[in-house]
């Protein structure tokens, strides 16, 4: 997306209001606006508070760029909004963002995210040095590893993230895969950077990166987050870096299949999260399930809003982190898990470290600790094993 | 100024209230044509007691107020004409009761016509509401206020005419209650037996007090819908036409379309007849009553029924309309506004005729449609008109088709509806002068310090 498409196109949205809903009318689907309420908060909003700043009618100020940087980059808007130009709205705010980067304009939380990327490898300013201490001697990706465990940063510095990661690296184990991690080599994504309009920072993670697995002879790469996966599948091939690309649902519904990993009994009620980036970015939509459906025992429910209508933790476009949405009964993932709750499922299933973490969160804050519990996919695999 | 903002504060929460230039621009504005005013506050409460407050507060201060919904009336309504306080009522959002027996709902100020539609989708199958084809996000209150219309006015009228009872707070700060809610528990009637006070609130566009209940009535809903599209390219058959479809009192919706484009349809009139029944046999039956009272013209080859394709057919019985909302970006240009008169259906030929000459006078792209009003004693035209944001000029000029349309109905006897500032004076200068001096009177009572949406209905 070239800076100046968005800037000849912006104009075009009629603020109609279809992008705060899902499919249904049923509640309100856009995770800022649901969180403040405050119509500038949707996508309508922000559009136009956006084409108002290009034309000079409202000056930069730090409440406009939280006003843009709180949108989660859910894709929400671009299912439901009725207009030919629905696909590109998500382009057309990482645009803008773009703009506010270059003219170093932008709010101090998510300059601290870039900073803590650009000197560190991952955004929550831990040490390279640190990225694998979660592995517990997984073995290291060599020529000959037939996939690169992609482990992420969440994955490999978030206290959830990391049980998401021993999880899937021993369910993999139990399968026989041939795969290794980098470690301490390993670099953020970008995916996150790329949402957040830094795309000299983006370019960078990408050539390192794709230098690192070129060397390495990495031709298929299995990821934990949907994140990285998005980042992988969908920009990098435009910055010359293509691979095989699968997120670990999608290649552990493969295992299922084949019958290299057998589930076996675990009896629980379990509903499901459809992540932004496996499910509207991707169409991931059914392996997850087939997973769950693969262990006996499971009974999966479907929260109302599921598939294409799931609403966002709220930890889409950096916010795990920079945490613009945070606080009070309506911010997204407390929302969600009372969605979850409400469908009398035991336990969330996530497939995505942010999600785990923003839920398990959510979930003391709803004080529904001992009723609802938040596991990622691979964890229910692991203890059916 | 920065008191208003801390007494703002103290009644609904920082959270909820907004001083930022950034709200005040949004809030200053509609998508429509009218010149934007920004506000001075936006503030969002929860319950009528807040209402209340911010209403004392204003009226001490003598502070505009100005209530607003989704704000997609196009015609400025909801612009704070002389700044002051825009009250978003979304937060108002709950759903308070529905009598299945007596067929009523009664919302918050803020309940969107959407989040009703699901609500009984879920809870009350065998109900429905009169859906306006705006987007979902229009609140009933709003639409009532304005006297909006949706898919069932043909057979019961504006939306407005649906309302059971209300509770407003008035400029002063009451709060009042109106129809049977007012001496007792039930909302089944927004006056009869009593005097019907609610006419001291519905069409004022928000210039006598802030809804924050409104009782509405539902409907059966049927179990199968069903769409025909009657057409002929003899805009003069159409008042005929309408007659005697709607002397069959089989039908749910009638809207009459024309258009440019896409060019397919230019020089033809649409009638879409929504059908509805809970069998096939009633569906049927239906059916047939409605090609008999049209066989006529069948015959005489004027007019004939269209075969309609599945995206199409899927499009139409949409309700809210989606692709409706679509035509902003005809000329990828973000915009439309309609002039939305309520004629007799004699005027229908004219109006259909007028909304293309102007089109053609003022270089923009129309759509003109219709619906019935209550089995045909009137109807609402649409004189739509797409433009670019981008582009001041076509702006201008789609700005002088409306009011040139906007003057030619009132010179034909209709009546302008949700009118803008400019069509409120065209209709005030021609109303009877005593029936301009109750109205004066009505707002001089009930809003004295003149705060409630200033510039609209203001009579000099």
């Amino acid at each position: 997306m070239q800076q100046q498409d968005y800037v000849s196109q912006i104009h075009r949205c009629f603020r109609c209001g279809y992008c705060k809903f899902p499919t249904d009318y049923s509640s309100f689907n856009c995770p800022p606006y649901k969180r403040f309420r405050f119509d500038t908060y949707s996508t309508g909003g922000r559009l136009w508070l956006i084409y108002a700043w290009l034309k000079g009618e409202i000056e930069w100020s730090e409440h406009l760029a939280e006003v843009l940087y709180t949108c989660t980059t859910c894709k929400n808007c671009t299912e439901q909004c009725p207009m030919k130009f629905a696909p590109d709205i998500v382009d057309w705010i990482v645009g803008a963002r773009g703009d506010m980067v270059e003219k170093g304009r932008i709010p101090p939380r998510v300059a601290h995210f870039f900073e803590a990327v650009y000197g560190y490898g991952n955004p929550l300013k831990l040490l390279r040095s640190e990225r694998a201490a979660w592995a517990n001697g997984t073995k290291k990706y060599a020529p000959g590893d037939e996939y690169l465990l992609y482990v992420g940063c969440l994955g490999s510095y978030d206290e959830n993230g990391q049980k998401m990661s021993r999880s899937l690296v021993d369910v993999l184990d139990a399968a026989g895969v041939s795969f290794g991690i980098l470690g301490s080599d390993e670099e953020c994504c970008g995916n996150e950077v790329y949402m957040l309009g830094e795309m000299g920072l983006f370019q960078t993670l990408v050539e390192k990166n794709s230098q690192k697995f070129k060397e390495l002879g990495v031709k298929k790469i299995v990821t934990i987050c949907p994140h990285g996966y998005n980042a992988m599948k969908n920009r990098y091939p435009a910055l010359d870096a293509s691979f095989e690309v699968y997120h670990y649902t999608q290649f552990l519904a493969g295992l299922v299949k084949e019958n290299k990993i057998k589930p076996s009994r675990n009896k629980a009620k379990v509903t499901y999260q459809d992540p932004c980036f496996l499910g509207r970015y991707n169409q991931v939509y059914e392996e997850p399930r087939q997973i769950l459906h693969s262990i006996p025992g499971v009974e999966l429910v479907e929260m109302k809003k599921n598939r294409r209508d799931a609403f966002c933790c709220g930890g889409g476009g950096g916010n795990f982190i920079m945490d613009l949405l945070a606080g009070g009964e309506d911010s997204p993932a407390r929302v969600r898990v009372r969605e979850a709750y409400a469908t009398g499922a035991g336990t969330l299933a996530v497939a995505c470290p942010s999600c785990l973490t923003m839920f398990a969160d959510a979930v003391k804050s709803e004080d529904l600790d001992g009723k609802l519990v938040v596991k990622d996919i691979s964890q229910i695999v692991k203890e059916s094993l | 100024m920065s008191d208003i903002y801390e007494a703002l504060v103290k009644i609904v929460g920082k959270d909820y209230t907004s001083n930022h230039h950034e709200e005040r621009y949004f809030y200053g504005r509609d998508p429509g044509l009218m010149t934007p005013h920004e506000a001075d506050y936006v503030v969002m409460p929860k319950t009528t007691e807040e209402v209340q407050q911010i209403v004392k507060l204003a009226n001490g201060e003598k502070v505009p107020i100005i209530p607003k919904g989704a704000g997609l009336a196009l015609t400025g309504l909801v612009i704070p004409l002389k700044g002051g306080i825009v009250m978003d009522m979304k937060r108002m959002d709950k759903i308070l009761e529905v009598n299945e027996g007596a067929r009523y709902v009664v919302v918050e100020g803020g309940v969107t016509h959407g989040e009703l539609r699901e609500y009984l989708n879920e809870h009350h199958p065998n109900l429905r509401n009169s859906l306006p084809e705006s987007p979902p996000i229009t609140t009933i209150a709003a639409n009532v206020v304005i006297h909006g219309q949706g898919r069932l006015t043909n057979q019961y009228g504006f939306n407005s005419d649906m309302v059971n009872g209300l509770e407003v707070v008035l400029p002063t700060g009451e709060v009042c209650k109106i129809g049977s809610c007012s001496v007792g528990p039930y909302w089944f009637s927004k006056g009869p037996p009593l005097p019907d006070l609610s006419g001291l609130f519905l069409g004022w566009l928000g210039t006598t007090g802030i809804l924050t209940k409104v009782g509405l009535k539902l409907y059966p809903k049927k179990k199968i819908k069903d769409l025909e599209i009657f057409v002929t390219d003899k805009e003069d058959l159409i008042p005929d036409i309408i007659f005697k479809i709607t002397h069959t009192e089989m039908v749910e919706d009638l809207a009459i379309w024309a258009q440019e484009r896409p060019l397919m349809f230019r020089g033809n009139y649409h009638i879409n007849i929504f059908l509805t029944a809970d069998s096939a046999d009633e569906l049927e039956m239906k059916r047939k009553m409605i090609y008999d009272s049209v066989q006529e013209y069948v015959d005489s080859k004027d007019a004939g029924f269209m075969t309609i394709n599945l995206d199409m057919r899927r499009e139409f019985m949409d309700n809210p309309q989606k692709s409706m909302t679509a035509f902003a970006d005809v000329r990828r240009g973000g915009g439309f506004e309609y002039a939305g008169p309520i004629i007799p259906l004699e005027l229908y030929p004219e109006c259909a005729r007028k909304v293309a000459e102007l089109a053609v006078k003022y270089r923009v792209v129309y759509g003109g449609s219709g619906r019935v009003i209550h089995g045909g004693h009137c109807m609402m035209f649409s004189f739509a008109y797409t433009f670019n944001r981008a582009d001041l000029d076509e702006m201008g000029r789609a700005r002088k088709a409306l009011h040139e349309a906007a003057e030619f109905v009132a010179d034909k006897g209709g009546v302008l509806w949700k009118p803008n500032i400019d069509e409120q004076k065209i209709m005030m200068d021609r109303m009877d002068p005593n029936t301009l001096k109750l109205m004066a009177d009505i707002k001089k009572l009930l809003d004295p310090n003149g705060i409630m949406n200033p510039g609209n209905w203001e009579v000099k």
